[in-house]
């Protein structure tokens, strides 16, 4: 087994966009600092389809209005059974960030945090630098 | 602390320490603190954070009692002579519109606004970072604003300093709840909490509901006391026979010519997708035109604004109120038990990464939003150790934050800035820093769980 080191080497923080108002959109551009690390368009993949899982979570249509209408009917108490349209799409969200964890940013030595833990302000990408020391065993 | 050290560490000199900190560990572990403990706003909470509310929140039971009473008057001594003499709808009617009230009240009143976390304090440095282009000396940061173009719209964020961050647009911060609130209305002294996007379906339900209601017990007192002069008496004697209506005519009277005023005044702002903050600081009028306004959220169709509004989907708290903080006990417990860990031999810093393995695997599983990072002001990230271990067979990466080794000695040795979770054993904390890294990820915890077993075989070594 040998042991080796990561040291968190700084993080990237990618804002909203509000270009298209208050609706939750993360900024595509890519950060010079994962210039080394990424694919340019490996990472706007990764922020571009969490914009659209986050457009589809708050989309206006006559689901989500019928989803509104029945919870006022029923005086908001059909929440404590199902869960809303936002949540399950956040669960989504969730699973999706995971699975790019896995399968591209840890590889790299990236970690994106899921947006909702910062309040849904950024998209955290913890940058780690390896820098593996001798055992001298 | 010379515990930062890589170096043979006599444990009977330190056997106080980890004794009182296994016990303080103990005595903290027994008690898992929730986010809502340690909500930096001017908040209240009930039923273990799944209610919150404003801390003034004095006048919400006025508000409460004053419907109770009309109501309760009007079920007892009006409904009676109106059920005889009109119909038995009469009290139905008025209970439905009574639960309804009271239900959008206390929805209104008790759920979040919408209120944003606090940025963390890595965010706020890349921002000021960002926005500190001169990276002076002066002490007054400049004005912080940036301007922002929606639906060919300016619009300026500002900067909050409180909550460290820019300000998504619509947002605004409340001094009585000291919170940035999303989409912020106002902040309702009768209803003790902030209106904004979450609760403002809720109170605009509530106010409408209310406005029905006041009609309604209104105009059926009228009726009660009309009918009852007209049966031969005067209205002297009516009232007289009745006196708790004129109680009620007055309390309604006087209410319904606010709430039919705020009910006309919340439709113009659901149909018009504005807030009351907006509208009171007259952020979109000086555009009026062609179009509507110059609002730049508004859908220009009145239907859609108020689906919009009153009927979109309901976005999720982001605050967690409760969500359980980063483990301090098992900070502690960790601290504690690898301070006893005697590193005897040389491959003790295999052995102590192993132990901490361990640990940060207990954290990791309670991985929350919440992180202190230790030099936070410094424009650069300290780099902090995390220690990870490659199993021989897989290359994953398993993420453990652990150890203090020398090479992250001039990390450890500064003395870390507020630890926001009120946490008093800063001996402890400068021991190993890197465990107030941010969580990681649930896979990569997932990961570590996988390696478990192999450190396991490192550490038996050292038993003898």
């Amino acid at each position: 087994m040998k042991p080796c080191l990561l040291t968190v080497s700084s993080k990237v923080f990618i804002q909203r966009d509000y270009s298209s108002g208050t609706i939750c959109k993360f900024q595509t551009k890519f950060p010079s600092e994962l210039e080394s690390r990424l694919d340019k368009q490996q990472f706007e993949e990764t922020m571009q389809t969490l914009n659209n899982l986050y457009a589809e979570a708050e989309k206006l249509g006559g689901k989500s209005y019928l989803e509104g209408c029945l919870a006022c009917l029923t005086a908001y108490t059909i929440f404590l059974c199902m869960e809303t349209h936002y949540e399950k799409v956040l669960k989504k969200i969730a699973r999706y960030i995971k699975d790019q964890n896995e399968k591209i940013y840890a590889p790299r030595g990236l970690l994106l945090t899921d947006p909702i833990e910062r309040g849904l302000r950024v998209v955290e990408i913890t940058i780690f630098e390896d820098r593996t020391i001798s055992s001298g065993r | 602390m010379k515990n930062c050290e890589y170096q043979q560490i006599d444990p009977r000199a330190l056997s106080v320490s980890p004794q009182s900190a296994q016990n303080h560990a103990d005595k903290k572990l027994q008690r898992p603190r929730r986010k809502w403990q340690v909500f930096p706003g001017k908040n209240r909470f009930f039923c273990d954070g799944r209610l919150i509310l404003a801390r003034q929140n004095g006048i919400l039971p006025l508000t409460l009692g004053l419907i109770i009473v009309t109501s309760g008057l009007f079920f007892a001594f009006d409904c009676p002579f109106l059920v005889t003499h009109l119909t038995v709808f009469i009290p139905v009617i008025g209970g439905v519109l009574f639960m309804f009230v009271v239900a959008s009240l206390l929805r209104t009143s008790f759920t979040d606004p919408g209120i944003l976390p606090r940025a963390t304090a890595d965010e706020a440095a890349d921002i000021e970072r960002q926005i500190d282009t001169s990276g002076s000396s002066t002490y007054r940061p400049p004005p912080r604003t940036k301007e922002i173009l929606i639906n060919q719209q300016v619009v300026k964020l500002k900067y909050c300093f409180t909550c460290k961050m820019f300000r998504p647009p619509r947002t605004s911060h409340c001094s009585l709840c000291d919170n940035c609130v999303e989409r912020f209305d106002h902040h309702c002294p009768w209803v003790g909490n902030c209106v904004g996007k979450r609760n403002y379906r809720y109170f605009y339900s509530f106010i409408i509901s209310l406005s029905f209601l006041t009609s309604f017990i209104f105009g059926c007192v009228i009726t009660h006391i009309t009918l009852r002069s007209q049966a031969g008496k005067n209205i002297v004697q009516a009232i007289q026979e009745s006196p708790a209506s004129v109680v009620e005519l007055v309390i309604c009277f006087f209410s319904i010519w606010s709430i039919l005023g705020l009910s006309g005044f919340h439709t113009y702002l659901v149909a018009s997708n504005l807030t009351t903050n907006e509208d009171i600081k007259g952020s979109w009028s000086s555009k009026r035109g062609a179009e509507e306004s110059g609002n730049p959220y508004s859908y220009n169709n009145i239907i859609t604004n108020c689906c919009v509004t009153l009927c979109g989907p309901m976005p999720p708290s982001l605050i967690d109120r409760r969500g359980f903080l980063p483990p301090d006990e098992v900070i502690s417990v960790a601290a504690a038990s690898e301070v006893e860990l005697p590193p005897f031999i040389p491959k003790s810093e295999a052995n102590m990464c192993t132990q901490s393995t361990k640990d940060a695997l207990e954290r990791m599983l309670h991985s929350t939003d919440l992180h202190g990072l230790c030099p936070s002001g410094t424009p650069k990230t300290t780099p902090m150790v995390l220690e990870v271990l490659s199993a021989p067979e897989t290359k994953e990466l398993s993420l453990s934050s652990g150890c203090s080794h020398q090479l992250a000695r001039q990390a450890v040795v500064d003395p870390c800035p507020p630890f926001s979770k009120n946490n008093r054993r800063d001996s402890l904390h400068s021991i190993n820093p890197a465990f107030r890294l941010a969580s990681p990820s649930p896979t990569l915890s997932r990961s570590v769980l996988v390696l478990g077993e192999g450190p396991d075989i490192v550490f038996s070594p050292q038993q003898h």
